[in-house]
């Protein structure tokens, strides 16, 4: 388990040091989000009931920013050649590496979401349930993203490729995301779409390493 | 690429890879590591095929390939400790790797200020921070100067005099004791007359 904490170690500090990829991916999220107003005008009953569906847009697309780079660095300089060849099962690497790349985006865009939602008129009583929805949808993000950032490794334009991939397999989270943060205001239990959104989740956690080392290999033969 | 090819490695054994550009050295190392699989033919480690546990197979090799895999960002003990963690190493393994290649000036610089042969005595000091008993060199001797040539050899010769094998490819004069030369050349395909 050394070998894991020390590549989840190192995509942090990456993160951390290189001109704030996360910083990069929060700020893309909150103006995202403010655009809105400035669009379809300051009703606060508009806002209110678009806010669930534009926070959880805007997370998607914040976090399918900073997707590409997830290997395509260590593709770059040889260190994902070395990597495959280290002890450490490449499944774990790629859950590792989600992990890390989960923890210098997905955290950020759930500790931000609800100051934005207060922007938008969000019903403070759905507070709750969008934390722990974004809590989460936002790993499963991760996740489906370093499956398709994996399959897209060295194509031509890869971030065009990436978003028509990723995005389509990005809609149960969406629908669910969405669903769990509206009920508590529209008077419904949120429990049921948590509880649909852990499914996703464990469904990704369960899948997705063993899809992107799969095409981790494929990329490197 | 080659055919009809076939040596064998006992311990402490060298072998140098010789032939022009193109003509498969980095194939075969990336053959012998396990990345790539042979078209044909068979890899053995001690008799059994290597692509029967190939996990096994990664613990006990060291590849360097001709990239650094460095990253700009950390310092050069940071890439180093990662890459000595990865297999199981230690930092302490890692300093002392520094060492050994005159590095200890640049541990605490980050990799983007250190010049081209240093950088590439940072991806070799990885062959001494953690162990491996067969290391796979893809031209370990460019951008080197004669003392970290020497560096080379004296870490080379260290890993044979404990039964590790190496096998490297190099136009460099890396010249190795009692080492034994393949000129790939030799077992390129004929073409049809």
């Amino acid at each position: 388990m050394n070998a894991f904490a020390a590549l989840v170690g190192r995509d942090l500090k990456l993160a951390f040091r290189q001109g704030g990829d996360w910083a990069n991916v929060a700020a893309f999220f909150a103006l995202a989000v403010i655009l809105f107003p400035f669009g379809v005008g300051p009703e606060p009953e508009l806002l209110a009931r678009i806010s669930a569906g534009v926070l959880w847009v805007a997370a998607l697309l914040a976090a399918l920013l900073s997707l590409e780079r997830l290997f395509q660095s260590d593709w770059e300089d040889g260190s994902l050649e070395a990597l495959v060849l280290m002890p450490l099962p490449l499944e774990l690497q790629a859950l590792a590496k989600c992990l890390a790349h989960w923890l210098a985006t997905g955290l950020p865009l759930t500790v931000i979401a609800p100051l934005l939602a207060l922007v938008l008129h969000f019903n403070s009583e759905g507070m709750t349930s969008l934390v722990l929805a974004m809590l989460l949808g936002t790993p499963v993000l991760s996740l489906i993203g370093a499956v398709g950032a994996a399959l897209t490794l060295g194509a031509r334009r890869g971030g065009v490729l990436l978003s028509l991939l990723v995005l389509p397999l990005y809609i149960p989270v969406l629908i669910f995301g969405v669903a769990a943060s509206e009920a508590a205001s529209m008077g419904f239990a949120a429990r049921p779409h948590l509880l649909l959104l852990a499914a996703l989740l464990l469904t990704a956690l369960a899948l997705a390493p063993w899809a992107a080392a799969a095409a981790l290999r494929q990329a490197m033969e | 690429m080659f055919r009809g090819l076939s040596f064998s490695l006992a311990r402490g054994g060298a072998l140098l890879l010789a032939g022009p550009n193109g003509s498969g050295k980095t194939s075969l190392l990336r053959m012998l590591s396990g990345l790539t699989p042979p078209e044909d033919g068979q890899i053995l480690w001690r008799g059994s095929p290597i692509s029967l546990d190939p996990a096994a197979h990664r613990a006990r090799l060291h590849f360097i390939g001709h990239q650094d895999a460095l990253k700009p960002a950390l310092t050069a003990r940071e890439n180093l400790a990662f890459w000595a963690e990865m297999r199981g190493g230690t930092r302490r393994g890692a300093d002392a790797a520094l060492k050994s290649f005159r590095l200890d000036a640049r541990a605490d610089w980050p990799c983007r200020y250190l010049s081209a042969g240093e950088k590439r005595r940072l991806a070799l000091a990885r062959l001494v921070a953690s162990k491996a008993w067969l290391w796979l060199l893809d031209e370990p001797a460019t951008g080197l100067d004669a003392q970290a040539l020497a560096n080379l050899r004296t870490a080379i010769s260290a890993h044979r005099r404990q039964g590790g094998c190496v096998v490297a490819a190099t136009h460099a004069p890396l010249i190795l004791a009692e080492a034994s030369v393949l000129s790939l050349a030799d077992f390129a395909p004929r073409r049809a007359a």
